[in-house]
């Protein structure tokens, strides 16, 4: 651990692979430009690998004013050992207040890693991050300007503030896709800090022997429309109607985990805790009862309409519009209705 | 080379069962009202401990940290055909976040080495209460083990090494990794094996030397309890105090003659330093629980009509939504 330093920076670790940027760690640029102005420091990215210095630019045009690279021909592959002993090396020779990692699997095999070696704490997958004080029950002291790390826990049904005070850097990993992406400017300007980390072959244990990459076939989180089925949908024959309706939309389609466990769609279709975080401009839920799980990926879609035959349902409770009725006479509607007004 | 295996698996309220009344007023769960389960990734992790065992030879330890009656849990890693089970119980390890899990967790590992070597542990990539996946790396990085996270198959151990198959989301990707390492197991993993017939009947019996004094206390009824508590303020154990001792100590004898003592340790046995574990052994603190509640502001309900569906379909080509 390192010591409680309120003047030191906000960093994001952003991961690339074969040079090409993830899109989390832009978002994650947007949030921490946020978090650095509310505590008046700087704001830095820490980008590992082998000859991505091309990257770094980029970095400084979506909000960092200060690029750590770490560039080392251990570090071409990802691999856990190096990149953490190399995080844990920048964090101690620079002392930053907060450290936050994109919730993907690369950031959820690392961050861990390093939160073990520094002896710090680690906030898993939040959903939110703020800035905030802190009153200890236990010492009567109150925190303040802590980063308040916010996230879901028991399969969604309770969201938890949790705070770091004593044992720093605080660091959390963050959802993919609930940070909103930044615009990049040109004109940003930035400092570029080359780190030489001490690495020697023995950090590498591991030889990757094959790698395969599934292309995704849906990219829901750049959709702007989704239209997503349920259980409520009732059969794979069914699901026709919540393609047809997406396809008079031009809209990609989504599902709740009840249709992928069904088999009426594949699991890259899949919205929600375990699945993917969307936030479009308009998010039609159709037989979809709205279990927790499904809107902790949802809930943020700027406009929600719901289609259930069971008014009941809690999705009505979290949607904006609502028709109540059979899927089988309401679809063919709306898309009537749409190709009249198109 | 036979190998030795522990295999980390946790006890969790089954958070897939959590209805209205599991939340307590104060938007805390109330834990007491769910089901406890075997973590669902955890027994895949057990599943691929119990294959590599089957495969290339080895014996499998399972340890759980818990209150008694994770127990439970340690009896269906016996049916599921587990060697050796161990209940970590300790009201000092209780308010543990990730880290110090992590570090209790370590030194079982350690602690379990001393009756052989461990090779290989292997935990599930997460628990459903908490969905962190943090104790597994955190905790390979205690021991010093690299770390082999989402395998979902095991293809191949030989000469010192393990190779597995790795899910990262976006495809796959195939490891070699020098023994001793630590895996994470993913619900990916080939299905977990139903319980063996010969295992249910041999170790249903199967108990911890807590569980055994709660069975007797509850077998002389409420007033041996009481009697417990009064005789430690008084000095002298009462008759029906040395009863239930007596009762207890003459069931985990014969209990251990036929290997069906669950061995139950402590944070004193594994060694831990104190300063490392529970709420003092945590980084993290909860400073908030709410329970998720519904926004339902602005609802507007429109007919099944073709009328009204015409009038919602206008709504949103209006404000820019669609179109």
């Amino acid at each position: 651990m390192i010591r409680v330093n309120p003047k030191g920076e906000v960093w994001v670790f952003v991961e690339q692979e074969d040079g090409r940027l993830h899109e989390v760690g832009l978002e994650l640029l947007s949030k921490g430009r946020e978090l650095a102005d509310r505590l008046g420091v700087p704001l830095a990215a820490c980008l590992l690998g082998y000859n991505v210095e091309g990257l770094a630019e980029q970095l400084v045009r979506y909000g960092a004013e200060k690029v750590y690279v770490a560039d080392h021909k251990l570090l071409a592959r990802y691999q856990t050992n190096p990149y953490a002993a190399t995080m844990v090396q920048l964090v101690e020779a620079h002392e930053p207040q907060i450290v936050v990692y994109g919730a993907t699997p690369l950031g959820r095999d690392l961050a861990p890693r390093i939160a073990s070696a520094l002896r710090a704490g680690l906030t898993a997958d939040c959903t939110d991050l703020d800035i905030g004080e802190h009153a200890e029950p236990s010492s009567d002291e109150t925190h303040e300007n802590l980063l308040l790390q916010i996230r879901p826990a028991f399969g969604g049904n309770i969201i938890a503030t949790i705070v770091n005070f004593d044992r720093w850097p605080q660091m959390a990993t963050v959802r993919e896709g609930v940070m909103v992406m930044p615009e990049a400017d040109p004109g940003r300007t930035g400092e570029i800090v080359a780190f030489r980390p001490r690495l020697s072959e023995t950090d590498c244990p591991i030889e990757i022997v094959d790698r395969q990459r599934t292309a995704k076939r849906v990219d829901l989180k750049k959709a702007r429309v989704i239209v997503a089925g349920g259980a409520g949908v009732g059969g794979k024959d069914n699901f026709r109607l919540v393609w047809l309706l997406a396809n008079a939309l031009g809209a990609a389609v989504g599902a709740s985990r009840a249709a992928v466990d069904s088999g009426w769609i594949e699991k890259d279709h899949q919205v929600g805790q375990t699945g993917t975080t969307v936030r479009p401009a308009l998010y039609i839920a159709v037989g979809i009862s709205g279990a927790v799980q499904h809107r902790a990926g949802m809930a943020e879609a700027a406009k929600i309409l719901a289609i259930n035959s069971d008014p009941s349902a809690p999705i009505f409770q979290v949607a904006h519009y609502g028709i109540c009725g059979d899927l089988n006479d309401v679809i063919p509607r709306l898309v009537h209705a749409i190709k009249a007004k198109g | 080379m036979p190998l030795g295996m522990v295999v980390l698996a946790k006890q969790v309220p089954d958070t897939k069962k959590i209805t209205g009344q599991a939340m307590n007023d104060d938007g805390t769960v109330n834990r007491s009202a769910l089901p406890a389960v075997f973590n669902p990734e955890d027994r895949y992790a057990l599943e691929a401990a119990l294959e590599i065992r089957q495969r290339f030879g080895g014996t499998v330890t399972v340890i759980t940290m818990g209150p008694p009656a994770a127990c439970e849990l340690l009896r269906e890693a016996l049916f599921m055909g587990a060697d050796r089970v161990v209940l970590l119980t300790d009201r000092r390890a209780a308010a543990s976040d990730t880290l110090a899990t992590s570090y209790i967790l370590s030194c079982a590992v350690r602690h379990a080495g001393q009756a052989g070597t461990v090779d290989l542990v292997l935990c599930g990539r997460q628990a459903i209460d908490g969905d962190t996946a943090q104790v597994g790396p955190q905790c390979a990085e205690k021991l010093g083990l690299p770390q082999v996270t989402y395998v979902e198959e095991i293809l191949d151990v030989e000469g010192g090494r393990i190779t597995a198959r790795r899910n990262v989301g976006d495809g796959t990707e195939v490891v070699r990794c020098p023994l001793p390492a630590l895996v994470t197991v993913t619900d990916t993993f080939q299905e977990p094996r139903p319980w063996s017939a010969k295992a249910l009947m041999k170790c249903k019996h199967a108990r911890a030397p807590l569980e055994l004094e709660r069975e007797a206390a509850a077998a002389q009824g409420g007033a041996a309890g009481k009697a417990k508590a009064g005789g430690k303020a008084g000095g002298a154990a009462t008759a029906a105090e040395r009863k239930v001792a007596q009762a207890v100590a003459k069931r985990a004898e014969a209990l251990k003659a036929r290997g069906l003592l669950i061995e139950q340790w402590t944070l004193d046995d594994i060694e831990a330093d104190l300063s490392w574990c529970g709420r003092d052994g945590s980084p993290t603190k909860v400073k908030r629980i709410q329970s998720v509640v519904l926004k339902g502001s602005g609802h507007q309900e429109f007919q099944n009509t073709e009328e009204d569906i015409s009038r919602l379909v206008h709504l949103l080509i209006e404000d820019h939504t669609i179109g």
